[in-house]
């Protein structure tokens, strides 16, 4: 049998807050090993079908799905599901840094320990290894003990990025990751995610446009709960076929 | 928005008023060859810094709008159309100005026979930038995909017009130096009728978002 390229197979699938449809019937597959960026203006449902997919939303009363969402061809939703593996194996990172208050070391060995790792040989292994991965090795090594909230914007959010990976995720979701960061470390955390993206599948919302033009391969362009297109990035930002991404993309929206 | 749409509007007449200065400069160096008239030959030599003038000047309002504005999807395609056409434009004008430049040492000369080919591929060459250009700021239709098809004609004629001089020049070796000319000339023309394929081609980019260059076209709507 071919390899299933298709990591997550969305299918027929809708969120309810109450009785309002917040996602309506979205059909899409996420690839393996390539960045997918959801883009669309503010309400569309991005962020609560990005948060679907390790299912975040259980945490709000009154949402509920339908439909599937398929991880490795198993559907997410099913009563068996485990959720906290689910969340382990597909990780996420918000639009604000929220490093736990406590140390660099301590924010990225908290997974790990949760998952019963105690060596401390084997946990300082993983902890340099998720820094690496995240570009922020160098500027911690020598201050493991300090507060991650010490650290500047970008830094805080490649520690989130670190202790996601800490945790050895096969997928992780990004919501809005850059938005409250300045240029440079825009571009730092942009240019990680491209490099991340050979280990681990890359979801992506965004407000902006030119990021997941920038570093995205496929975008889906989401309007009042629907799936207005998805394709190849080029191909929506060069010549997209549906009027509505046309209108959004060049900015003559509504 | 509504001032980037301005911008482009602009960006659009500018690139007609550059093909309008072209398909002149065509249309009156031919002239100047048909009716004997050196001093338009001249004129069309003069004033072909203004259409070189006119297409560094787009090319820069092209780079800055990609830069201070970051198009996409079709505003995309119209920047990068315009780039591309515009130098072929200001080739045309190029051609048309070595057209006069044969006009003016031919009329030194007495005339070896009246003019029937080139004509003909002047009036073609005209049409086919004319309604490139139609389309440029039109849109979608079947008009770029006729300009296409026009270029054959005007690629028949060059044969026949060659023909014939070889002809002259056989009978007569001492009518060779006019008679070269006068194959430059409808060379020129030729050449002039390629640059337009060229921007109708990119017209059909620009609608559709496919290129269609070097390649056969089977697909069209």
């Amino acid at each position: 049998m071919v390899a299933n390229k298709n990591i997550f197979e969305i299918k027929d699938f809708s969120i309810f807050y109450s009785d309002f449809m917040a996602v309506k019937n979205v059909m899409l597959n996420i690839e393996s090993n390539k960045i997918s960026a959801i883009i669309g203006p503010s309400g569309c449902g991005k962020s609560t079908l990005l948060r679907s997919l390790n299912r975040m939303n259980d945490l709000i009363v009154s949402s509920r799905v339908a439909g599937e969402v398929l991880f490795h061809g198993v559907d997410i939703y099913h009563k068996d599901t485990d959720v906290i593996e689910l969340r382990r194996r597909v990780g996420m990172v918000f639009q604000k840094p929220n490093p736990f208050p406590n140390s660099v070391y301590e924010n990225v060995a908290y997974g790990p320990k949760i998952r019963g790792i105690k060596k401390k040989n084997q946990l300082d292994q993983i902890i340099e290894n998720a820094l690496v991965k995240a570009d922020l090795w160098k500027e911690v090594k020598d201050k493991l003990n300090e507060s991650g909230l010490s650290l500047s914007g970008g830094q805080m959010q490649r520690l989130c990025i670190a202790r996601s990976l800490a945790q050895e995720p096969e997928v992780i979701l990004f919501d809005e990751p850059t938005s409250a960061l300045d240029p440079i470390s825009t571009a730092h955390i942009e240019n990680l995610l491209q490099e991340l993206q050979k280990t681990v599948t890359i979801v992506i919302v965004t407000h902006n446009m030119q990021q997941a033009a920038r570093i995205s391969n496929y975008t889906a362009f989401m309007y009042l709960g629907e799936m207005v297109e998805f394709g190849d990035t080029n191909s929506i930002f060069v010549n997209p076929q549906n009027k509505l991404t046309e209108e959004y993309i060049t900015g003559r929206f509504g | 928005m509504a001032i980037f749409d301005e911008e482009l509007k602009d960006l659009r007449e500018r690139v007609l008023k550059l093909g309008c200065m072209v398909e002149n400069a065509i249309r009156d160096s031919v002239n100047a060859l048909v009716e004997r008239d050196s001093d338009l030959a001249k004129e069309v030599i003069k004033r072909d810094h203004l259409i070189n003038a006119l297409d560094v000047g787009i090319d820069e309002e092209c780079v800055r709008l990609i830069a201070l504005r970051q198009p996409l999807a079709r505003d995309l395609r119209l920047i990068t159309t315009a780039m591309k056409i515009t130098t072929d434009l200001e080739r045309m004008g190029d051609m048309a100005v070595n057209i006069a430049e044969r006009a003016l040492e031919l009329n030194e000369e007495p005339q070896l026979k009246p003019f029937v080919n080139i004509p003909k591929m002047a009036v073609l060459a005209q049409s086919m930038v004319r309604d490139a250009l139609d389309a440029f700021v039109t849109g979608c239709s079947r008009l770029p995909y006729e300009v296409i098809k026009r270029d054959d004609e005007v690629d028949d004629l060059t044969v026949k017009n060659f023909e014939e001089l070889l002809s002259f020049m056989i009978q007569d070796p001492k009518r060779i130096p006019l008679a070269i000319k006068r194959t430059y000339i409808a060379k020129y023309l030729e050449r002039i009728a390629d640059h337009a394929t060229n921007i109708a081609e990119m017209i059909i980019y620009m609608c559709r978002g496919k290129m269609i260059r070097h390649t056969e076209i089977s697909d069209a709507p």
